[in-house]
């Protein structure tokens, strides 16, 4: 009877375990799905011409280079604003600002910011870039866009990092007679490094890979050209690739395919790479 | 003569716990003082305020003064950086900080403005030696401090903070976390160091006080109860309440 009993207790967990592992598994395979997908309806649209060519015949031929340059464009655009401050805020937030009223209020602000629909920045930025400021339809505007969407994910990844530092360590580099921001600058940075860089690259692979915050603010249907300055308006490759879904007709599947290839391509390099950077910084990590 | 003069010394938390209630005493130069008595007694906070390291905690209301060298450091305009130069901290668990042991030593100089190798090269051998690490870890002074054992460690910590060459240096109860053969090694080294150096100290153990002090003082829930030379404080106490804490029939 009691050799039953743990027979039957082993059998149930053996069952469980199958059972989130059959989740797991069903989580996955979507996203397997998709990539394969689109490797493999987009896979033979991808050639030299195609990455570094111009889209000509109405964009029904020809490569998305412009697209591509956009793109990156963009992404270094919003790095160039988003990371300085976004790191400077968390620095503020973890370091210096007391833990009182005014704090929490910052904090909830920017958790409530992060989850804004990101049409809603798109139309922020129109109203104060593109018009207020006259910044105009531009790579300038939409990539201050695309940093104002990308702030909380930058502040409140690289927060949570500064604070995973053991406070003991400010405690010692203190009592050696160095000053905050010494300690700050040579022990607290380099030690949440890893997660800071982490939270920046999926903050900005969440802008690259977005439509609506550029929609209003930069993203030119069709610009036969590469950008000549950040006052100038540019392709993208989110945009299009809905232009090139949606807005034009005739369109050959597999140039929509590639394009969304090229994305998705451009965006899983980032994540590899802050997944790369995680994990060896935790290898290394002495604490 | 005494390096340290603390005058009616009395500190409050900001959660209203009064740790410190109006405590004078007097630091003899160049001896061990060692401060003892039962959990919460304060002996800590006072540590603390002698390196103004109660600084980074939220203090409600501190009065007196502590005068080191003739001077109150307790006073706004003391230049910390400088006293916490002068008055180095080991802390009860070893923390190495994420650097080399080199670095681990050389932090604090260079934070100083120190950047000529040979004097930072003196600096380590230095320090190693007075807190006997040097023959452990000579020939890897460039690996991960953390690679160390627990007790090398404390010792790193120790010579890290003599690497500063201080006048003062506060040890809260280094060998809490030590096996009996590196406690041995911490307490010979201060023996060692006390003659050149003023020595604060908080016990793990009455033992270790009686080991080590020439001087002790018996800290109750604030107070300081009874102060004197260490062997007459543990031979025969004059306070009712620290021969009961002495003898073990409380804390
Ligand atoms: N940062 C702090 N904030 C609030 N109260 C504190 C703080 N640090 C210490 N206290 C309180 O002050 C009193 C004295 O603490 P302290 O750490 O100085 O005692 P101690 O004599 O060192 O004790 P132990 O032997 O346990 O280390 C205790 O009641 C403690 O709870
Ligand atoms: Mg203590």
């Amino acid at each position: 009877m009691k050799r039953l009993f743990t027979l039957n207790r082993h059998l149930t967990e053996r069952l469980g375990f199958s059972l989130i592992t059959l989740m797991a598994v069903l989580t996955v395979v979507p996203i397997i799905g998709t990539v394969i997908y689109i490797l493999a309806q987009g896979g033979h649209a991808i050639s030299w011409e195609f990455l570094s060519g111009f889209p000509h015949d109405g964009m029904r031929a020809g490569g998305i280079l412009p697209a591509i340059i956009g793109t990156f464009y963009l992404t270094i655009g919003t790095a160039i604003f988003s990371v300085p401050l976004g790191i400077a805020a968390a620095i503020y937030l973890s370091e210096y600002a007391a833990d009182n009223r005014w704090t929490r209020l910052i904090r909830i602000s920017i958790i409530n910011l992060a989850g804004i629909p990101s049409v809603v920045y798109g139309l922020f930025g129109l109203g104060l870039f593109v018009l207020f400021l006259r910044f105009g339809t531009s790579i300038l505007a939409a990539s201050l866009t695309l940093s104002i969407m990308t702030l909380p994910v930058i502040i409140s990844t690289s927060e949570e990092a500064l604070r995973a530092v053991p406070q003991s360590f400010r405690t010692v580099s203190i009592s050696l007679g160095a000053t905050r921001w010494q300690t700050i600058r040579r022990i607290v940075l380099k030690e949440a490094l890893p997660g800071i860089l982490t939270g920046v690259i999926l903050g900005l692979e969440r802008a690259a890979g977005e439509t609506a915050p550029i929609l209003f603010t930069g993203a030119a249907f069709f610009l036969p050209r590469l950008p000549h300055s950040p006052l100038d308006a540019t392709m993208a490759l989110p945009y299009h690739l809905f232009v090139i879904s949606t807005q034009v007709p005739n369109m050959p599947i597999q140039i929509q395919y590639g394009t969304a290839l090229v994305l998705l391509v451009f965006v899983l390099t980032m994540n590899v790479i802050a997944t790369v950077i995680r994990s060896r910084a935790r290898a290394r990590r002495q604490w | 003569m005494d390096k340290i003069i603390i005058e009616h010394l009395s500190l409050q938390y900001s959660d209203g716990t009064e740790s410190l209630r109006d405590v004078s005493l007097g630091i003899r130069e160049k001896a061990v003082t060692v401060l003892f008595g039962p959990a919460g007694g304060g002996k800590s906070t006072l540590l603390r305020c002698l390196n103004r390291l109660n600084d980074l905690t939220e203090v409600k209301t501190s009065a007196g003064r502590i005068l080191i060298d003739g001077e109150n450091i307790l006073d706004p305009k003391t230049d910390v950086i400088a006293l916490r130069r002068k008055v180095g901290m080991v802390f009860a668990r070893p923390v190495v900080l994420p650097l080399s042991i080199r670095g681990n030593l050389t932090y604090g100089l260079e934070l100083a403005g120190e950047k000529r190798k040979s004097k930072l090269d003196e600096a380590v051998e230095r320090s190693l030696k007075l807190a006997a690490l040097w023959d452990e870890v000579k020939e890897r002074l460039d690996d991960p401090a953390i690679a160390l054992s627990g007790g090398q460690q404390q010792r790193l910590c120790l010579a890290r903070s003599l690497a500063l060459q201080p006048e003062i240096i506060l040890l809260d109860e280094p060998t809490s976390g030590l096996d009996p053969i590196s406690t041995g090694k911490v307490e010979a080294a201060l023996q060692e160091l006390k003659k050149e150096y003023t020595i604060v100290l908080v016990p793990h153990s009455v033992q270790q006080a009686g080991r080590t002090a020439d001087y002790a003082a018996f800290f109750l829930q604030g107070e300081l109860v009874e102060y004197g030379e260490g062997k007459a404080m543990f031979t025969s106490p004059k306070e009712k309440r620290t021969e009961d804490y002495v003898t073990g029939r409380f804390g």
